[in-house]
């Protein structure tokens, strides 16, 4: 059988609104992705571990408390003193378009707006396993 | 086989152990050499399969189950299975939600599954983990069911002692009675026993119980717990009575019996998901031909063709 693309979803931090991030996973379930939803309130350790058990191609982070600049340098830190160099890392929430070249400095892959269409993330997710992973993906 | 990362895996190196058990998710080539090498160190753990319907509180109940493992020195690995879509064939597993307060312990290896399209909640993938997790020296094994509910009965012939979960106000005793699930239990459990409907489901469960000698397993009679998964009570005594239910299959040599009956049911699947990949290929192959036949009132003869096509590719 062939290789499913495995994304572990989390809530980074302490803001406590996982409707957005629902809504991803689901999307990407339905774009015939594994996805392993881990809810609310995680710390970086938290979701490094759980990707790790779970062997995730991607994770996605969503962030709506306004701390993306402070949390996602510890996420990236904490994934390459795990070995995850080869882990994708997506980002999804209110961020200042200004802050995207800086997270994406850091080590971010990919990130998300309000507004993006959920089918123009599928295909950023789907591509970025298959870089990353050479995961073979269809169309 | 010497291999640098089973090597890695064995020696307790989580990432390892991780891609490890991928390849043999997968069933590669390199995972079923993995699997072989693992399946000679294993037979030693206590498989526990946690069944019920959807929302009975299973993961909640697994949570409790780890921490009361963990306290007590043992290393558990747990497999989780949620259903595959049929549609799109991805899966949204969310059973991780209700053990994150757990996600840091050392000695406790989760790995979420999703179903791929096989029925009776149990897929070969789960048991050739369990196999594996078994091998890589994890004593306590929990598998969670997809909570499928009345046909989800596989679970019985791959683990050591099943749990059955079951909730106030799903339903009086004759839904009780039915074939099925209430028919697998080793122990069943009566979670949200704080609710007020849960001594009436509890009366249900016993009147089965007791009029069900000629289902025992093993002249084991089953038990019934009232839990409160939530709450944490209730625990302790399950954790016991799991205990007892294994010594009580040591004692009578069914403890081997059942690692013999998981790997038997292992690659019987093994060996039908290979069929089942040819059966496809062939019937992709043939799909004009196939209609082309069954129009024309051949379909004796179509079903003699593609099986010497099935076997030919075998």
């Amino acid at each position: 059988m062939e290789k499913r693309i495995k994304v572990v979803v989390a809530k980074l931090g302490l803001d406590g609104h996982d409707r957005g991030a629902k809504v991803i996973a689901r999307a990407l379930k339905d774009a015939g992705m594994e996805v392993v939803y881990t809810g609310l309130r995680q710390t970086p350790e938290q979701i490094v571990r759980t990707a790790i058990q779970e062997d995730a191609d991607v994770i996605g982070i969503s962030i709506l408390s306004g701390a993306h600049l402070e949390l996602m340098p510890k996420i990236v830190e904490a994934m390459r003193r795990a070995g995850l160099d080869d882990v994708g890392l997506v980002l999804g929430g209110v961020i200042p378009p200004e802050d995207i070249p800086k997270l994406k400095a850091m080590g971010v892959d990919e990130v998300f707006l309000p507004g993006t269409s959920l089918k123009e993330i599928a295909q950023k997710v789907s591509k970025l396993a298959s870089t990353k992973r050479g995961i073979k993906v269809e169309g | 086989m010497k291999d640098e990362l089973l090597n890695r895996a064995l020696n307790g190196d989580e990432l390892a152990i991780s891609k490890v058990l991928t390849n043999i998710e997968y069933a590669t080539e390199k995972g079923l050499n993995y699997l072989s090498e693992l399946a000679k160190l294993s037979g030693k753990a206590h498989t526990v399969g946690i069944t019920g319907i959807p929302g009975a509180g299973k993961s909640t109940l697994i949570s409790s189950l780890i921490e009361s493992y963990t306290a007590s020195g043992h290393r558990v690995g747990v497999i989780m299975i949620d259903p595959s879509s049929p549609i799109s064939m991805g899966s949204f597993m969310g059973n991780r939600i209700r053990m994150q307060d757990k996600s840091l312990l050392k000695n406790v290896f989760i790995r979420s599954i999703a179903s791929r399209g096989h029925l009776g909640g149990f897929s070969s993938e789960a048991i050739m983990l369990t196999e594996a997790l078994d091998g890589l020296g994890y004593d306590r094994i929990i598998v969670e069911t997809v909570g499928a509910g009345q046909t989800d009965t596989d679970v019985m012939s791959v683990t050591h002692s099943v749990v059955v979960l079951v909730i106030p106000g799903t339903g009086d005793e004759i839904q009780a009675l039915k074939a099925g699930i209430m028919e697998i239990g080793d122990i069943y459990t009566i979670n949200k026993a704080d609710k007020p409907e849960a001594d009436a489901v509890y009366d249900a469960v016993k009147f089965v119980i007791d009029s069900g000698e000629m289902l025992f397993r093993d002249e084991w009679k089953p038990r019934i717990l009232k839990v409160s998964a939530l709450k944490k009570t209730g625990i302790n005594e399950l954790v016991n009575t799991l205990e007892e239910h294994a010594e009580f299959l040591r004692q009578r040599g069914l403890f081997d019996q059942r690692v013999k009956n998981r790997r038997t049911k292992m690659v019987e699947l093994l060996l039908r998901r290979r069929l089942y990949d040819v059966t496809s290929k062939v019937i992709e192959n043939n799909s004009e031909t196939i209609n082309e036949l069954v129009k024309e009132g051949y379909i004796n003869e179509l079903l003699t063709k593609l099986y010497h096509e099935v076997k030919e590719k075998l």
